[in-house]
């Protein structure tokens, strides 16, 4: 199997903010935590784009590279998690992080800063898979419920693919080919442009450029 | 060597040496288990088509679901 990767086809999000409510709904996330979020450019002029941002997993994650307490770790499926009982929420990954992922609750006075949260993928945290103590902390484990990203799966235009990387891009590829653009799509390289080992060179789908 | 300089030198190592026994500050990271393991207390929303702890049935189950994200597959293009 793949890395576990996200893609969203900015030719195809409407800005509805579905994935951004599927997932502060499915994990319970609290009041000024965004772990997903739909960033608009060019809004209201031609040309307008959305994309839905969340923590991208990165194979060579800065934010692991940063982190003074080493709390964070990759599964198998290439998902980056943390550990919230040895996060000091200090704030370095959030600096280091390129998509703005590591979110911070500020819940107490003067503005604390608590433990670092960010998208799971749905893969909860270190805690026994589908416990309590792993939803108060993570969100729901809905990788180990055999299924995928609450985003991914309730996006209605599925402008926003999670899942294995091999499908997702084959998903992607096949779309592209179909209505003959958006192989540019952004962030395509960094998820899918050096494949895994061996294998052919699937990364890049190939279509007409608009 | 006399008595005062013997005990001064002893003072000082055992002040020195006083940080060796100290425990290590915060948490210790903790291992996670697999995600085709499955969730404990068979999780009334886990999805049907795979049994916890079989790791192709649940890379299986991964692939079909992802299945679910691709339109051409749920409503195939007409010619």
């Amino acid at each position: 199997m793949a890395r576990m990767k996200f893609i969203c086809d900015a030719e195809r999000c409407i800005e509805c903010n579905g994935c951004v409510t599927a997932c502060k709904a499915e994990h319970d996330v609290p009041w000024g935590v965004n772990r997903r979020r739909v960033v608009t450019l060019n809004d209201g002029l031609p040309g307008e784009r959305s994309v839905s941002v969340a923590c991208m997993h990165c194979s060579d994650a800065p934010c692991m590279a940063v982190c003074p307490v080493d709390c964070f770790y990759r599964t198998d499926e290439g998902v980056v998690l943390h550990d919230k009982d040895v996060c000091i929420g200090c704030g370095y990954c959030s600096y280091a992080c390129p998509f703005g992922a590591p979110q911070f609750p500020s819940n107490g006075t003067f503005g604390l800063r608590g433990k670092m949260d960010k998208c799971t993928f749905c893969a909860g945290g270190p805690e026994a898979n589908g416990s309590e103590a792993e939803f108060e902390k993570y969100g729901r484990n809905r990788l180990a419920e055999g299924k995928l990203p609450a985003c991914a799966e309730m996006c209605s235009t599925k402008a926003l693919l999670g899942g294995d990387g091999d499908v997702v891009s084959e998903i992607f590829r096949n779309r592209v080919l179909v209505r003959g653009k958006g192989s540019e799509v952004w962030g395509w390289g960094t998820a899918y442009g050096k494949p895994s080992t061996g294998g052919s060179q699937q990364a890049k789908p190939e279509g007409k450029k608009s | 060597m006399s008595m005062g300089k013997a005990a001064l030198l002893l003072s000082c190592a055992a002040f020195a040496l006083a940080a060796c026994g100290e425990k290590t500050a915060g948490a210790a990271k903790k291992s996670d288990a697999p995600a085709f393991q499955g969730s404990t207390g068979a999780s009334a929303y886990s999805a049907s088509g795979w049994k916890a702890g079989d790791q192709s049935a649940w890379e299986q189950q991964m692939r079909h679901r992802n299945q679910g994200q691709n339109e051409y597959s749920r409503a195939p293009m007409q010619p």
